[in-house]
Order: C-alpha cells, then structure tokens, then sequence
C-alpha cells in the first residue's frame, strides 16, 4: 500500500469536453427496462481518459443497470454506449479485453488458492499483468497460497480488484468495492485507486459513499430514478445544491437585520432563539462580521455550515442518504 | 443440441479472442476443486466401488443361475454399479458445481473476461466424464480381475453403450442445474431423481427379477435402458438398438431443455 501513496497527488482538473481526446468512455440517452419496471430512464454522461469517474445515486436509482450495460452484461432498450470506442454488445469480446470489471458481488469458490485464481483469470488475457507486482501492490503478496475461503472480507475486495485489473485493463469499473470494508481498509482501498488512476487507467467507480466521492473523484455522475439528476465536480456539486453558505451566530447586542440584508453577500437572515443564522455567497463570513463590527457588535459562537457533497445529494434527490457502513444490497 | 455439443467450447463470433490456453487453466482449476472436495470422488467412484467389493464377498452372489441368463448375481451388480457411481456423477456433481457458481457471481465475472462462460460448463464438463470414466475403470478392472467376471463381448458396444449413458444421464444432470436456484436444490432434486433411477435399474430388485410391468418401464428410464445395454455388451455382444435409442433420446431431449432453460445468472 505505501507504494501507492505518494502518487494520490495531482487530480485531473480537464473535463473532457475541454480534454480534445476520445473519451474514454461515452454513453447517450441508455435506457433499460425490465417489463413495466424503468430502471434506467435516460443517462448519459462521457467520461475522459484517465478520470476518477464516480457514479452516485440512491439503491435502486440505476447506478448498477447503468454500469451492467456498460459492461456489456445487459442490453440495453434504446441509447448507444461506447467503452474506448467499442460496443459492448457488438465487440464483447474486444472491450472485455481492455475493461476490467469488478462486481458488487461476485464471490469464487472457497477451496482455491489466492495464486491459483490469479493464474487462471490471467490466462483470460493476451497481454495480461505481471501476477507477482499486481499482488504486491494490492497487499497480497503473502497471501498467494491461503484458500480464497480463509481472506477477510477486505483481502477478497482486493483480490476482486486484483481480477480486474490482471489484463491491464485501459478502464477500470469498480461497484461497490468499499462496501463492507472496514474505515482503514477503505481508506487502503481509496489510495490503491488513486494509485491504479496514476498508471493511466480509467475509472468509473460507483459508490453510496459521499465521502469516498468526495475524496476520490475527478467528477461525479448523481443518479436518481435512472436519470442523471446532476454532473460536476464533487465540490462543484456541493456548492450548487447548497445554494450558498450558512453562518450562525450569536450577537453580542440585538441589532437591527437590516444591517446584514443590505449587504451584498446576504440573501437571508434568520433568529433562531439566541442565534441569528444569515445564508448568502461569496466571503459570507468577513461581511457579516465587518458590518456587526461597524455597528459595535461582536458575533459569539460562530459557526460556518459548509454544505457537502451530502447535503447536494439530499437536495437534488430529495431523499436521504444511506450512510450506514456496509447498508446496501 | 445433445450434451456433448454443450461440453465443447462454443467459440462463436464475438468470442474469438480468448487464449486457448485459458480452457486448460479452466480445467485444472475444476481438478483441484474436485480432489479438494472429494464428496463427488466419494459418491462416484469410492462408493460403487466399496460395494463391488463387498458384493464380492457374499457367496449366494457368486452362484450361477440359469434365471440370470447363465451369470451370477454379482455378473448382473456389475453394470448397476456402473450405473450407482455415473448417475451420482452426473445429477448431483455435475450441478452442483454450476449451481454454486451462479449462486457465487462466478459466471456473472466470467462473462465479464474475454472467456466465454460456457467454458466453464465445458470444464467441468470434461471433469466429470473424466471422473465417470476412472469409475467405469475401476468397476470393470477390479470386478474382471478380482472377481472372475468375464471379459467384455463387445468392447466397442460397451463403450458406445457407456458414451450414450453419459450423454443422456449428463443432460439430465444439466437439466438440473438449470432448474435448481441454490446447491441445496440440486442436491434434494438430484437425490429425489436418483433413487427411483437407481430401483429400475436394478439395485434393489435385479432386472432379471422384476415382473413384467416394471421391466417394461425400467426398459424406458435412462439406467434401466443402460443396464439393458451394458449387460449385453458384456454377456452377448453389441448391444440392441432399442436401450441405445433410448439413452439417446434422453441426451437430446433433456439436451434440449437444458439449453432452452438454463440462467446465467
């Protein structure tokens, strides 16, 4: 793991748009039904070459449809998907060559060993990886011989991981891969993705996690009813959902709202008992206590909500989100 | 559409770039897998061959009987133990693996490779019939050395008998694990099947005892129709044609339905 940390540096601020290349990644207006049940609607989104691509979205929103169509694993009703240029139906086999897939669940069989396993699904590829570094750097170098039955549930994660990346692949789709894990092996798993992105790979992770979204991804796709409801930088997200900033405070003197709604930066004040909540944009926080300075009056107690890549997923979903650790099907 | 068009490799058009090598990878694997979990070695090979050798050992058994057709009734246990080890074989540790790869994601991963995941059903597949034949082996070198059962009248109406068997009692086995959803499925269908095959083929009651109306029927099941087929390979020379059309039409029929109903996922 510490081969993989100093290189979790340097995010990609291109967009594709502003990329010029062939993304990596492309799918227009998929839509997918399973009889009367819609579970992708319309999505599309492109993602660049060398991106940390994730795709948010409540259970059921169409994030895994989405991304088993993708895969080629379903076919879709209407809408084109190109994965490094290839068509997942029409060239399967071509683009199971350069996409390596890790699924939610996908379990192997207990009484093979960790090499054993490596050795066969390399032998899926004509240009697979090197078995020895791959383990190496996914932390499972002494753990080539213990029976796949015998890893822990973070071993087995990375293992899955180690699966889809034993063809050297060009586009790295991960779902789920942290659910389940406990906090220090998802933050091991956080680096090993940043480290796989620094080898020049492609990655379309789907996740429940705000905070795996906010701290990994270049850029995040919200899914909700099977439509992309919004698509932005995490911070960009947070910072449009929120609609501003929020600073609460208690005043030293009651003073006049008036003082606060003239300024620029305000547009709301509210009492809440004590405290005085003011919601507004820009530098919030200088203006509210530069206008109480100029009227003598000093702000206690102050505290400044900087809303989340959570608050933009309750707002633009209308739902809560499901933070428990491991909490999804 | 018989079994053994589905224990090939199908390479079909968007399948073409996966490394041959893979299959062999993909069999040893299931090898390992198989002497790991030997329950399926216990059952189809271990088990028929425990009770050859005890049969051996009971007197009455050796007696010839004109009403065995001049044999004994040890001559007649030996294609039903034949039977006893490829119909375990082939309904439960044939199913059972793919079932439990299903339940896994294993094939759900696989068809995320280059490597098409009937490969992994031609795998075990081939572990299987390699499995059947190491009891056919067994049972007829012990029971022709050991027990002085003579020498196979028609070798190559044996083995055309025996290829037949597996072929329809195979297609059987995969009916199942198309059918069943979890591994405890397969193994309640597999028994539920196997013990009724097991009586028309003779185990209980020797086919040469049974009355009229139950031979007629056994005549028609697929291990009744292999007895019928293998004792005459054995004792008169090629087989008749009505045992062979029946494990044949067994082997395409349950082919069929196989095919037609089995989920990847």
């Amino acid at each position: 793991m510490d081969v993989l940390e100093s290189g979790t540096a340097g995010r990609l601020d291109t967009l594709p748009e502003q990329a010029g290349s062939q993304p990596a990644v492309e799918i227009a207006h998929l839509r997918k039904t399973y009889g009367p049940l819609v579970a992708v609607d319309d999505v599309s989104f492109s993602v660049a070459e060398g991106e940390i691509f994730g795709i948010l979205g409540p259970n059921g929103a169409g994030k895994t449809t989405t991304v088993e169509c993708a895969i080629g694993l379903r076919t879709p009703d209407a809408g084109t998907i190109r994965l490094m240029g290839l068509d997942p139906q029409a060239d399967a086999a071509r683009l199971h060559e350069v996409v390596g897939v890790q699924l939610q669940t996908s379990a192997l069989p207990d009484k093979l060993r960790v090499g054993e396993i490596l050795d066969m699904y390399r032998s899926f590829y004509r240009h697979p990886a090197d078995v020895g570094e791959l383990i190496e750097v996914l932390g499972l170098a002494g753990k080539r011989k213990d029976y796949y039955r015998s890893l822990s549930g973070g071993q087995r994660q990375r293992l899955s991981v180690a699966l889809a990346l034993v063809g050297q692949p060009k586009i790295a789709v991960l779902d789920e891969m942290t659910t389940g894990l406990d906090p220090q092996a998802r933050r091991d798993a956080w680096a090993l993705i940043e480290g796989i992105r620094d080898r020049g790979v492609t990655i379309v992770l789907v996740t429940h996690f705000m905070e795996e979204a906010e701290r990994l991804c270049d850029r995040v796709a919200l899914i909700d009813h099977g439509r992309v409801v919004a698509l932005d930088t995490p911070a960009g997200l947070a910072t449009r959902a929120a609609g501003g900033k929020r600073v609460r405070f208690a005043p030293s003197a009651p003073f006049e709202d008036g003082l606060l709604r003239a300024l620029p930066e305000v547009t709301a004040v509210e009492h809440d008992g004590q405290h005085i909540v003011v919601t507004g944009t820009g530098e919030l926080v200088n203006a509210v206590i530069l206008a109480l300075a100029s009227a003598g009056v000093t702000a206690r107690d102050v505290q400044l909500d900087s809303s989340n890549l959570e608050d933009a997923f309750v707002k633009l979903t209308g739902r809560q989100q499901d933070t428990k650790e491991g909490a999804t099907s | 559409m018989s079994t053994l068009a589905l224990s090939k490799p199908r390479l079909g058009a968007s399948t073409g770039s996966a490394p041959r090598a893979a299959f062999g990878q993909i069999v040893r694997n299931e090898v390992r897998l198989a002497l790991r979990r030997p329950i399926g070695l216990i059952g189809g090979v271990g088990l028929p061959v425990a009770l050859l050798i005890i049969f051996g050992q009971i007197p009455a058994f050796k007696q010839v009987l004109p009403s065995f057709g001049g044999g004994s009734i040890f001559d007649a246990y030996v294609p039903v133990l034949m039977c006893f080890g490829l119909a375990l074989l082939a309904l439960v540790g044939l199913p059972n693996p793919l079932v439990s790869y299903r339940e896994l994601g294993v094939l759900r991963r696989l068809s995320t490779t280059p490597v098409p995941r009937s490969w992994l059903l031609a795998a075990q597949g081939v572990v299987q019939l390699g499995t059947a034949v190491i009891t056919v082996a067994a049972v007829l070198v012990i029971s022709i050395t050991a027990f002085g059962v003579p020498v196979p009248k028609s070798p190559g109406g044996l083995v055309v008998s025996l290829l037949l068997a597996i072929a329809g009692l195979f297609a059987i086995g995969l009916l199942i694990a198309a059918l069943a959803r979890t591994t405890t499925a397969v193994n309640v269908i597999g028994r539920v099947v196997f013990f009724p095959m097991m009586f028309f083929a003779g185990l209980w009651l020797p086919r040469a005892e049974m009355p009229r109306v139950l031979l007629d029927v056994s005549n028609y099941t697929p291990l009744g129709a292999m007895v019928q087929a293998v004792q005459a390979s054995m004792k008169t020379g090629f087989p008749p044609v009505a045992p062979l059309l029946v494990l044949a039409a067994y082997a395409v029929v349950f082919g069929y339905l196989a095919r037609r109903f089995f989920r990847w996922e």
